[in-house]
């Protein structure tokens, strides 16, 4: 019970991790979204190798390039800001990717409607499209938010105080070196399955705010 | 660029690294798809016991990050009296994770084939045996392939997490080059790429095995 509650102590650390890591996501991801649609030449191809390299590189390579590669030119980055701006970066990646996946799920005739209306694109994109794509977004964004819970788990491989971490210092301090791993793993279930009910009910309800 | 200029020497090491990574993904596959094709039948099974037990270990070894089952392995297990190799125990942990998703993925594949072959396939007097070999599998498996490449993609990746268990894959070898040359960045970002030179033609291999299936649903 003892190193139940210690493993606890990371808890704050994984979600606060996670949070963050997905709010630099959610933001970052529309300009790589928008740019990966934008016909000016370049842009496009920019937007895109940026996601591919982002998301073909392992969290924990892209950890270790900047905690330990960019860390010793910049001693700002300790290993939670190098976790947060990583795993931040791997999120933008996957959320243009989703977002994408909502701006295509928007049916063209409101674009259509809009101009109809003497809106510019600009302002059809962030009062018409805009609002709908983040509620279509949601399920897509969630179930990424569930792994990027469990991938934030990386984070112990540069010292960020998480529950794998907790979890491995109990594992050679205590007699029982299986325990600690379990308790953790119980954590992580523990707080994975309710989001992922969250989630479905929460989809449920949005959906019905989406014009066909 | 100065950066550049240390790459050749880092290759062998690397290259050594990466062909551990790539062996611990296709072992890890090779034993996880599996697992995963029989976890899927067994979700699907009549029995309600059978099927609430097997859920119940699909969403614990879903919910459970690969890094966590990879340290029971090798860390944990040794306690009860059943010591993995750090080779050993990266296949089985990734394995176990592998099985586990792909059954989500492999039942998605088996629910699409429509209830009317089985239907027919039963009215043709094929066993339900038969039936799945014959029938379902082979349709189910087909819808799965681009989803089950893309997971393969990710347990490739997933792989770099044995680096805590000190297996010598290529972010150990990466690791360690840059521990003796201090040239942190260089070597990673080579290893960095390296991945990326793997998984990103893969994930175009994906887009087009999903075009191409398309064709014929």
């Amino acid at each position: 019970m003892d190193i139940f509650l210690i493993i606890l102590q990371g808890v704050p650390m994984t979600i606060g991790l996670t949070v963050a890591a997905l709010g630099i996501g959610a933001l970052g991801g529309i300009p790589l979204a928008l740019g990966r649609r934008s016909k000016i030449p370049g842009v496009s191809f920019i937007a895109v190798s940026l996601i591919e390299i982002l998301r073909g590189i392992p969290p924990i390579v892209w950890l270790f390039i900047i905690y330990f590669g960019l860390g010793t030119a910049l001693p700002m980055l300790d290993p939670l800001t190098s976790a947060i701006t990583g795993l931040g970066l791997i999120s933008c990646a996957y959320m243009a990717e989703i977002y994408r996946g909502g701006l295509s799920a928007i049916t063209h005739g409101q674009w259509e409607a809009g101009e109809a209306l003497g809106m510019g694109r600009p302002s059809v994109l962030t009062v018409i499209i805009g609002p709908q794509v983040f509620r279509v977004s949601i399920p897509a964004a969630a179930s990424y938010a569930i792994g990027l819970l469990k991938d934030s788990s990386v984070a112990y491989t540069i010292g960020v105080s998480e529950i794998v971490y907790f979890a491995n210092d109990q594992s050679r301090q205590s007699s029982d070196a299986l325990g600690p791993f379990f308790l953790a793993a119980l954590v992580y279930v523990i707080m994975t399955i309710p989001c992922a009910w969250a989630t479905r009910a929460l989809d449920a309800r949005l959906r019905q705010k989406v014009a066909r | 660029m100065n950066i550049l200029n240390d790459w050749p020497s880092f290759l062998p090491g690397l290259l050594a690294g990466l062909g551990v990574s790539v062996q611990v993904a296709l072992l890890s596959l090779l034993i996880g798809v599996p697992g995963g094709l029989l976890l899927a039948i067994g979700a699907g099974s009549k029995k309600k016991l059978v099927r609430t037990l097997i859920i119940g270990i699909v969403e614990i070894g879903r919910g459970t990050p690969a890094l966590v089952v990879l340290q029971i392995f090798y860390f944990g297990l040794p306690a009860s009296g059943l010591t993995l190799s750090s080779i050993g125990a990266s296949v089985v942990a990734l394995a176990a994770t592998t099985a586990a998703y792909t059954s989500e993925i492999l039942r998605g594949g088996l629910q699409s084939v429509p209830q009317g072959e089985v239907e027919a396939a039963g009215a043709l007097g094929m066993s339900r045996g038969d039936t799945l070999r014959f029938i379902v599998i082979p349709q189910g498996f087909r819808v799965a392939i681009p989803s089950l490449i893309g997971f393969a993609i990710l347990i490739f990746q997933a792989t770099s997490l044995a680096y805590t268990v000190a297996l010598p894959e290529l972010l150990s070898q990466a690791y360690s080059i840059g521990s003796t040359t201090f040239n942190y960045l260089s070597v990673l970002v080579l290893a960095g790429l390296m991945y990326a030179a793997i998984t990103i033609p893969a994930s175009w291999l994906t887009c087009r095995a999903e075009k191409r299936l398309a064709r014929h649903l």
